[in-house]
């Protein structure tokens, strides 16, 4: 950890990029944090994307967040629950809350914020679907009306942040800024949160550098070791890790597999691993009668629920971990990380390796000679995404299905999926909202205008279909996880998609550093402590 | 004299516009940029809008043409990406991409010139056999790999020069971001400039090496040895500078490549200039910018083609006698 005396810049020396804390006399901690990618905006609710909102969760602050074991805490709520009108949800905010420039935190900031980011240039407005407005009830208690009772609305607010509205407004940023169309607003390049930590300077791609907020309301509660975060991005994987080895950064994201030992072997440094809220699958074309891409005519051996699981037996998922993965997986049952709602130990289990068993089920189904197939895999998605579907290339070749393996980078492969072109493909899912119903609403549900955008299986249940649509609106939860168990029971009956592992998280650090992987990959600098 | 740079400019604009015209006929090839905008989330009928509001569903000669049209008044449209102008992007990130290609160009000329010159006189010495095999590896090895080998020799294990980034930097004339005034960031500037520079530095050691060793068995330089010149005059005054004119040619031609190649050094480096927007450019298929930079990679070849030509006109007094109005 670098421990630097801060110290005020002499004026009139121009040095733009380079940031000093320079407020405080007393000791500074800074952190120096590199990940590969670079937020894309500051405006908060202009992208939804990860490493945007990450940076943006050091400034801004929802209502409520996610910790750094991926638990919902208060942050600008300090409690919320439905009404006794179901579709009607209370949250009493925090008193006492400033923004950066120092204006107050109160419900109209709340109704502002959640208007903005309904608005159609918002790239958050989906997650904000089922509600249908948000009052004002005193200024410190605000009501979201949902359209229908929604049992899950906090989850789906854990990335969005509050603004203030007075400055939105005074710097003319009411609309979020507009990719598509080159707007930019004020709030792209400038942040007005109540988080515990402030913007100093930012240039894109560069380096950004923000400090500590004196008037944190979290003082006391929150370890707020660091007082300095100086963000780098580091696109090239050797050139990330190498910063770190030499002592460049204190912290990097995103480690290679491969350079993991390198930096766990290092004096002064390590890993620290956690299962990551992602899990890496093979879907399957299910649905239609005949698919272009096999050589059988006539029909689709994808439809056959015993090629399907003599497929999974064929999966030899613990020499993917140990092979391919390097140790760095979780082998996967099913298609849900493990601390999404829903999950149990059971449906995580996933057939032994048996290819006797999986020939005697293809030659079951009239395939005993086999047939070929096209996998489609994308090269520069997930970890060792390519490696993975060569591995299976072989597999699948062991039961005589005979795959052709087609890897493009990912804006190439996942078109093929959404336009239905690809009959065997390789997807990775993560459940923001860390419930099941995510999961089926895309991946299950009969693909519709509105649901069922990334099934790529053509899988159709209408008796599933009626099933998910009513856990949005089923307020017992008992009985909404007993339809929840139902549902993945269907699903792996029907063994719609292949499990083949859960991704694993490694962040790299020095080792004074105590900071816990965030399953979201998303670190919060003010739960870091320092030995 | 007018009527070839005329003509001369006329072909560049000709060269400029395929250029156009061939990365549009290769971006729908890169995939969706949708994808990528919308986030998981975005149903089909999200998808369509925004297609529909990029003009994406347009036939690729008439998405052409609006960003010819474009790019005749100096726009080039927005970045998916990043939702900003692009054309302020690249004003933004071509002064980092200049200043390294300059100090790589003449770092290359330096010791490229320096190295040759040695090697010719001492064409039998051991040093120069050395420096003439090992300047092989300069050549055959990637870039990325000797960015990678000097990045681990002098910052992970020496420690003692910066693997990432570019350090402070000074502004000038308002916009400008120079790292040529701190010591941090002329300390940055060192492994990139090696990086990109050392094919360039090879090719021009190799080049004034053969022409050294031509000139050398010339009769002007027998009659100047013969005169009892000192050795010294006789290499670097009468000998070097014979050899200079093809060198400054292949130089200026190279620089086009630097700037062009830097996409790869910038990358290993995390040097925020426009090669490093390209590269994120092309993976999340930011077609506006990939466009505008490679117009820009284009315009710079054509110019200094251009003024090479020039020079040639200016120095070379054959070219202007021997056809006049043709041309070079």
């Amino acid at each position: 950890m670098n421990k630097t005396l801060a110290i005020a810049l002499s004026a009139g020396v121009a040095v733009s990029a380079w940031g000093l804390a320079s407020a405080s006399p007393a000791e500074a901690e800074t952190l120096r944090w590199a990940r590969a990618g670079d937020s894309l905006t500051l405006d908060p609710h202009a992208q939804n994307e990860g490493p945007t909102h990450t940076l943006a969760h050091q400034m801004y602050e929802p209502l409520l967040q996610r910790d750094m074991e991926g638990k919902i805490i208060p942050a600008l709520a300090t409690s919320w629950a439905p009404t006794e009108d179901p579709t009607v949800w209370r949250f009493q905010l925090r008193e006492g809350v400033t923004f950066h420039g120092g204006e107050a935190f109160t419900a109209d900031d709340v109704v502002f914020s959640i208007n903005r980011a309904k608005k159609p240039t918002s790239a958050m407005k989906e997650l904000l679907n089922s509600v249908a407005e948000v009052k004002k009830v005193d200024d410190y208690t605000v009501d979201f009306v949902t359209n229908g009772p929604n049992p899950l609305l906090p989850n789906n607010l854990t990335n969005l942040f509050m603004m203030d509205e007075g400055w939105t407004t005074e710097n003319d940023a009411v609309e979020p800024q507009d990719i598509a169309n080159g707007g930019e607003n004020y709030a792209v390049r400038n942040t007005n949160g109540t988080g515990a930590y402030m913007l100093v300077s930012r240039t894109p791609d560069e380096r950004t550098v923000l400090q500590a907020n004196p008037n944190y309301w979290g003082k006391g509660e929150f370890p707020l070791e660091v007082t300095e975060i100086v963000y780098t991005p580091i696109q090239s994987a050797a050139t990330r890790v190498a910063a770190l080895l030499s002592g460049e950064v204190d912290f990097i994201q995103d480690v290679p597999v491969q350079d993991l030992g390198r930096v766990d072997q290092q004096d002064g440094l390590k890993v620290v691993t956690a299962p990551q809220n992602r899990v890496i699958f093979f879907g399957l074309n299910v649905g239609d009668d005949d698919i272009p891409s096999d050589n059988v005519e006539g029909a689709n051996p994808f439809a056959d629920v015993r090629v399907r699981r003599a497929m999974n037996m064929a999966i030899n998922r613990p020499a993917i971990k140990q092979v391919v993965m390097r140790d760095q997986s979780i082998p996967a049952g099913v298609i849900m990380p493990p601390f999404v709602n829903g999950w149990t130990e059971e449906l995580d289990t996933y057939p032994a390796h048996d290819i006797e068993a999986a020939k005697a089920l293809m030659a079951e189904a009239g395939y005993g000679d086999g047939f070929s197939v096209t996998l489609n895999c994308p090269n520069d998605r997930y970890i060792n995404d390519e490696a993975i579907c060569q591995a299976v290339v072989g597999m699948m070749g062991q039961i005589g299905i005979d795959v052709a393996l087609d890897a493009l980078p990912k804006a190439q492969h996942f078109p093929l999926i959404n336009k239905w072109e690809t009959d065997f493909y390789m997807l990775g899912w993560g459940v923001p909202t860390f419930d099941s119903e995510y999961i089926f609403n895309f991946l299950v549900h009969t693909k519709t205008d509105e649901l069922g955008s990334w099934n790529g299986a053509r899988y159709s249940n209408p008796e599933l279909d009626s099933k998910i649509v009513s856990l949005a609106s089923e307020t017992n939860l008992e009985k909404r996880n007993a339809t929840i168990a139902e549902i993945w029971a269907q699903v792996q009956e029907d063994q719609v998609y292949l499990p083949v592992h859960h991704q694993v998280l490694n962040w790299g650090m020095q080792d004074g550093i105590n900071f816990d992987v965030q399953p979201e990959d998303q670190p919060h600098f003010k739960f870091l402590t320092m030995n | 004299m007018l009527a070839f740079i005329i003509r001369r400019v006329g072909q560049a604009v000709i060269v400029l516009f395929t250029v156009g015209l061939v990365a549009f006929a290769i971006f729908r090839f890169m995939g969706d940029p949708v994808e990528n905008m919308l986030g998981q989330e975005a149903t089909v009928a999200d998808r369509a809008a925004l297609i529909e509001r990029l003009g994406l569903n347009d036939p690729i000669p008439i998405q052409y043409l609006r960003f010819v049209g474009g790019a005749l008044q100096g726009e080039f449209g927005i970045s998916y990406r990043l939702g900003r102008p692009v054309s302020e992007l690249i004003v933004e990130r071509l002064p980092a991409t200049l200043e390294l290609a300059m100090v790589s160009a003449l770092f290359a000329l330096a010791f490229g010139v320096m190295l040759g010159v040695y090697t010719g006189i001492r064409r039998d010495g051991f040093l120069a056999n050395v420096i003439m095999s090992s300047s092989l590896i300069g050549v055959s090895l990637p870039t990325f790999l000797i960015g990678i080998l000097l990045i681990w020799i002098f910052a992970v294990e020496f420690g003692w020069l910066p693997s990432f980034g570019r350090g402070e930097t000074v502004t000038l004339f308002g916009f400008w971001e120079s790292v040529l005034f701190t010591v941090s960031g002329l300390k940055s500037l060192i492994l990139p400039a090696i990086t990109l520079g050392l094919y360039q530095m090879t090719l021009i050691m190799r080049l004034v090496r053969s022409e050294m060793l031509e000139v050398l068995r010339t009769d002007y330089i027998r009659f100047a040895r013969a005169r009892g010149l000192r050795r010294q005059a006789i290499y670097f005054t009468h000998a070097l500078k014979n050899t200079l004119v093809p060198v400054i040619t292949v130089t200026g031609l190279q620089l086009g490549s630097i700037i062009a190649f830097a996409i790869i050094t910038e990358t290993v480096f995390q040097w925020p200039g426009v090669g490093l927007l390209f590269i994120n450019a092309i993976s999340f298929v930011d077609i506006p910018v990939m466009a505008a930079y490679l117009l820009l990679v284009g315009a710079v070849f054509v110019t200094i083609n251009l003024i090479v030509d020039l020079l040639y006109f200016a120095i070379d007094p054959r070219v202007r006698f021997d056809s006049p109005g043709k041309g070079a």
